[in-house]
């Protein structure tokens, strides 16, 4: 038992004490290439079933893989941003299995020789701390095409498209702690991603997509036997199988039990984990160099040519948001999480309070489109508005109150706040002589709450100055008010 | 016999363009003698109306004066290139209806070249086998001793069988481990297996990827030259395939070998060779020597392993290469209940014997747990076995063995599969080592069967192997035709 009685994230309470989930993440990462990763067709999703296949791809006889020159970029791009090392020399190997949406038989994977080794990624966690994160290995794969078993009662349907799609298997080292934590991981592994220009990071295309292998022990012992859940398609769905699939390993530990290593599934709809495959049923792949294909063979100044071309990443840009525009590291791990998010901030707090912006497009922002289901992209809001209404704010042209309210009309009619504040007429009333007046207002008509005030009950004072601000419709500079009104209850 | 099957490649080209006769009128002389040899089985896939088409379209180009180098010249292909819109079945009942969309890199180049397309000739299938005996359709009969029955060899038994019997100018062959060069020895023709990458791999049935390589069967050392001309090059579809210009082989034909060094390997010269062959071994030897050649005794010492090693890796390769013949896309697929179901009952009905025994063998080296002993090992000593080329090419320029320990052998008469591996032992050992090799005939043994020899020579040094094998044939002055040849 936790002894705050509050349990951290990634340990679960059992009846024999507390237990420690160990997580190691397979993301697999679709690159964006036009074309596959050993043909020509076209690795675009969403086009009509079996359009986009090659001979190469329908494994005719007699058909051979070349290497897509884009794709081997990319990795090296990728390994790089993973602080990683590059392997001048990776080999290509034949994964045998039969199944229907395999054509050739085998899938090219990278077993012994991946192009990118060991590496390791900084993630940010919700309570501002951070962590590093081993990265085992990134190697090229083929995709696999699509079977679909429920469009004919006795039939199985065979979609090729995505077979030989190139998709690049990240490998963590099981250095994860928590479905939070793992949350966090495939975030910023998707950051990296997007901002390499690798892949797209879309989950819900199936462009990037996590295998979990969780195992659980008590602290301090040795690693428990792993499950690896497969295939799961959204940051909730991973964070979820891996606490229902640690919970589910601590109830039979508990009980006395063992756990089986074997291939599990995530059922979206109980939000719980079943078994797929045990160890016993894992196919056999008889890995082995595909002679096809030559090793894939680099030098060490090609890969400082494509060092030259990443951008800059989000660890670094994270350091100089926090320099250039005195913002908390927290604000700047989430506003470096996507490379839109901070162009689009430094656009907005250009010349601007840099923690005053932070605030408004985090949270108002942000929420406001998350509402309305829209992304930055496609913002009602430009980041130079954004930054014009924090400009009103620290002029004191509007306030904290009006602002919300300008910002609302500003997600509607798409126009510049300066030209909302001018039209209604909101800018803030900061001259004394007026709100002299209206506090005279308030006096004259509350005499008896004056009294009282002045008999000592001090928390009416507040609502004076609610009163004050009701006059001026929420115009009147809360600052003044506050100072006038002071000066005139003495 | 027609005076236009006198003709062989070299010498049918120059006729051409003579206008002695047209393609047509030689196209057709060999439709008849392929109808005159019909019983010996070469041809699988006879496709006249495209030929003569071909035919017609290559006597224009030569009245118009624009012929190329194999314009109007009529050839056989072995069953293992993929042809566009002809079958190609690679002598499988599991590819018995397959018809391509598309055309091998080393058969469009020929017909690029002019060439003009007989028909598909029969082999082993897949590739795998050494009498011709594993194709679906049953094997084809050497036209040496035709009464006999006598095996033609494999896989290329087709190509070599219509060479021998004159129903095919020359033909394209496929070797593995010996399938052109063991062929052309038994039906006494000439057969190239060139630098492993000088022929693009594009196209052909994949049978052992690290080993498959194209090549001619042909009458004459020139034939080959011609031939192998216009199928090599480099091909970007093929990742293996070598960036390197060939030099025109017809320029080094009569170069001569005045000075050259040949090793005679003496792990080569062992019990189980027929005498014969020893004998016309010998007899090989003094003819290089007379010809100017040094003869150098050399070792190469890990050559009893090359079988061993070849039949873990070719069985490995074709365990993964045969997988997507699963009746899911294309070819014979047996409806069942369920996919595992209907992958057994297709793969199991559609390959025959041999092909299942090399796909159980290599599934069996690769699996975990016997990788490292088998398939890891094999991989290590295949790179022992190039090592002792590399190093007796340090010494020598060109090495000279038999091409097989017998010649050939009855139909039917080999049932054991170890006994049949054995005939590849002269081969196997430069196709492990990707090195270019040529079987050419030069003489006949007591039974009258012919006897081929080997040169083996460095990567890439085709024009040299061609200046060697051509001075050997001037010395064996090998005129004899078979009886089962077309008359």
């Amino acid at each position: 038992m936790s002894e705050t009685g509050i349990l951290k994230p990634g340990h679960i309470n059992g009846e024999t004490g507390t237990w420690e989930m160990v997580i190691g993440l397979e993301i697999h990462a679709q690159i964006s290439s036009k074309s596959k990763l050993f043909s020509g067709a076209s690795a675009s999703f969403g086009a009509e079933a079996n359009s986009n296949v090659s001979l190469v791809d329908a494994a005719m006889p007699g058909m051979l893989p070349v290497i897509n020159e884009f794709c081997i970029e990319q990795a090296v791009k990728t390994g790089l941003a993973l602080n990683a090392k590059i392997n001048n020399v990776s080999v290509f190997d034949r994964k045998n299995y039969f199944y229907a949406d395999l054509p050739q038989g085998y899938q090219i994977s990278q077993f012994t020789k991946p192009i990118v080794g060991e590496g390791e990624i900084i993630i940010d966690l919700d309570n501002g701390k951070q962590t590093t994160i081993g990265i085992e290995r990134l190697h090229l794969e083929q995709d696999a095409g699509k079977s679909l078993h429920d469009q004919h009662p006795s039939k199985s349907f065979i979609d090729l498209n995505r077979t030989g799609v190139a998709l690049m298997e990240i490998v963590s080292k099981p250095d994860i702690r928590s479905p939070q934590e793992a949350g966090a991981y495939v975030k910023k592994i998707r950051s990296i991603l997007r901002y390499v220009g690798a892949c797209d990071g879309n989950m819900e295309e199936g462009s990037l997509r996590a295998d979990c292998n969780v195992s659980v022990r008590k602290s301090g012992e040795e690693f428990g036997t792993r499950c690896e859940i497969k295939n799961l398609n959204s940051i909730r769905f991973i964070i979820q199988a891996i606490q229902s699939e640690a919970e589910r390993q601590v109830d039979i530990l508990e009980s006395g039990g063992k756990i089986n290593q074997e291939t599990r599934l995530f059922d979206t709809s109980t939000g719980e984990t079943r078994s797929m495959r045990s160890k016993e049923d894992a196919h056999d792949y008889r890995y082995f160099p595909d002679p096809d294909l030559l090793p894939l063979e680099f030098s060490d100044s090609w890969v400082q040519e494509i060092k030259k071309t990443l951008p800059e990443l989000p660890d670094s840009l994270k350091k100089r948001l926090v320099n250039d525009f005195e913002i908390t590291p927290y604000d700047a791990s989430i506003l470096v999480e996507e490379k839109d998010y901070v162009d689009f901030y430094q656009k907005a707090a250009k010349g601007q309070d840099g923690k005053l912006t932070a605030n408004w497009m985090i949270t108002e922002l942000f929420g406001a489109l998350k509402k309305e289901n829209l992304t930055l992209s496609n913002s009602p809001i430009s980041p130079e508005n954004l930054g014009k209404l924090v400009s009103l704010i620290s002029k004191g042209t509007i306030s904290g109150k009006i602002a919300k309210d300008v910002f609302v009309e500003m997600m509607t009619s798409k126009n510049s706040p300066s030209d909302i504040v001018k039209d209604k007429g909101l800018e803030q009333v900061s001259d004394d002589t007026e709100i002299l007046k209206l506090i005279d207002k308030v006096i004259s008509e509350n005499k008896d709450k004056v009294n009282d005030y002045l008999g000592g009950k001090d928390k009416l004072f507040g609502f004076f100055v609610g009163q004050v601000m009701k006059l001026s419709q929420g115009k009147a500079n809360p600052g003044i008010v506050n100072n006038l009104l002071k000066e005139k209850l003495k | 016999m027609s005076d236009l099957l006198k003709f062989d490649l070299l010498s049918a080209s120059i006729a051409l363009k003579n206008k002695e006769f047209s393609s047509l009128e030689l196209t057709n002389a060999y439709f008849e003698a392929i109808e005159k040899t019909s019983a010996l089985g070469a041809y699988l896939e006879i496709i006249k109306d495209h030929s003569m088409n071909m035919a017609k379209a290559s006597d224009k180009n030569i009245n118009n004066g624009t012929s190329r180098p194999l314009e109007g010249l009529p050839i056989g292909v072995k069953d293992m290139f993929c042809t566009k819109d002809i079958k190609t079945t690679a002598s499988s009942k599991i590819l018995e209806n397959f018809c391509p969309t598309y055309e091998s890199t080393v058969t469009q180049n020929l017909w690029d070249d002019g060439a003009v397309m007989l028909g598909k000739l029969s082999c082993d299938e897949f590739a795998m086998g050494s009498s011709n005996e594993t194709a679906a359709k049953g094997n084809v009969v050497n036209p040496w001793l035709k009464n006999s029955k006598m095996s033609p060899g494999g896989s290329s038994g087709g190509s070599a069988a219509a060479v021998a019997s004159r129903s095919a100018l020359a033909a394209t062959g496929t070797d593995t481990g010996g399938s052109i060069r063991q062929p052309a020895a038994f039906c006494g023709v000439t057969g190239l297996k060139p630098t492993y990458g000088r022929c693009s791999r594009w196209g052909i049935v994949a049978f052992s990827s690290s080993l498959d390589q194209a090549g001619p069967l042909t009458r004459t050392v020139s034939d080959a030259a011609l031939m192998l001309n216009s199928m090599a090059g480099y091909d970007k579809k093929d990742s293996t395939s070598a960036n390197l210009e060939m030099p025109d082989l017809i320029n080094y034909l009569d170069k001569g070998i005045k000075g050259k060094k040949i090793g005679i390997p003496k792990e080569y010269t062992q019990d189980g060779i027929s005498q014969d062959i020893v004998k016309f071994y010998e007899k090989s030897i003094n003819w290089l020597k007379e010809s100017g050649a040094e003869i150098l005794p050399v070792s190469l010492p890990h050559t009893k392993y090359a079988l061993p090693v070849y039949y873990i890796i070719a069985p490995a390769e074709a365990s993964s290469n045969l997988a997507r013949y699963d009746g899911v896309r294309y070819g014979k697929r047996n409806e069942a209940a369920s996919l595992d179901e209907m992958y057994e009952i297709t793969r199991g009905n559609g390959f025959g014997e041999e092909v299942k025994r090399r796909i159980m063998i290599g599934t069996y080296v690769l699996s975990s747990g016997y990788y490292d002993a088998y398939y890891l090992k094999a991989q290590k000593v295949r790179r022992l076995i190039k090592e002792d080329f590399d190093n007796v090419f340090e010494e020598v320029d060109y090495i000279l063995t038999p091409s097989t320990p017998t010649t050939s052998f009855e139909l039917g008469q080999k049932q054991d599969p170890l006994t049949m591996y054995l005939n590849d032992i002269f081969t196997v050992p430069a196709s492990l080592a990707g090195l270019p090799g040529i079987s050419l005939p030069i003489g006949l043994d007591k039974s009258g069967l012919p006897i081929g020899i080997q040169l083996i020579a460095n990567s890439f040094d085709e024009p040299g192997l061609i200046s060697t094998a051509r001075a050997l044939e001037r010395s064996a002055e090998f005129n004899f035709i078979p009886d089962g040849a077309a008359t």
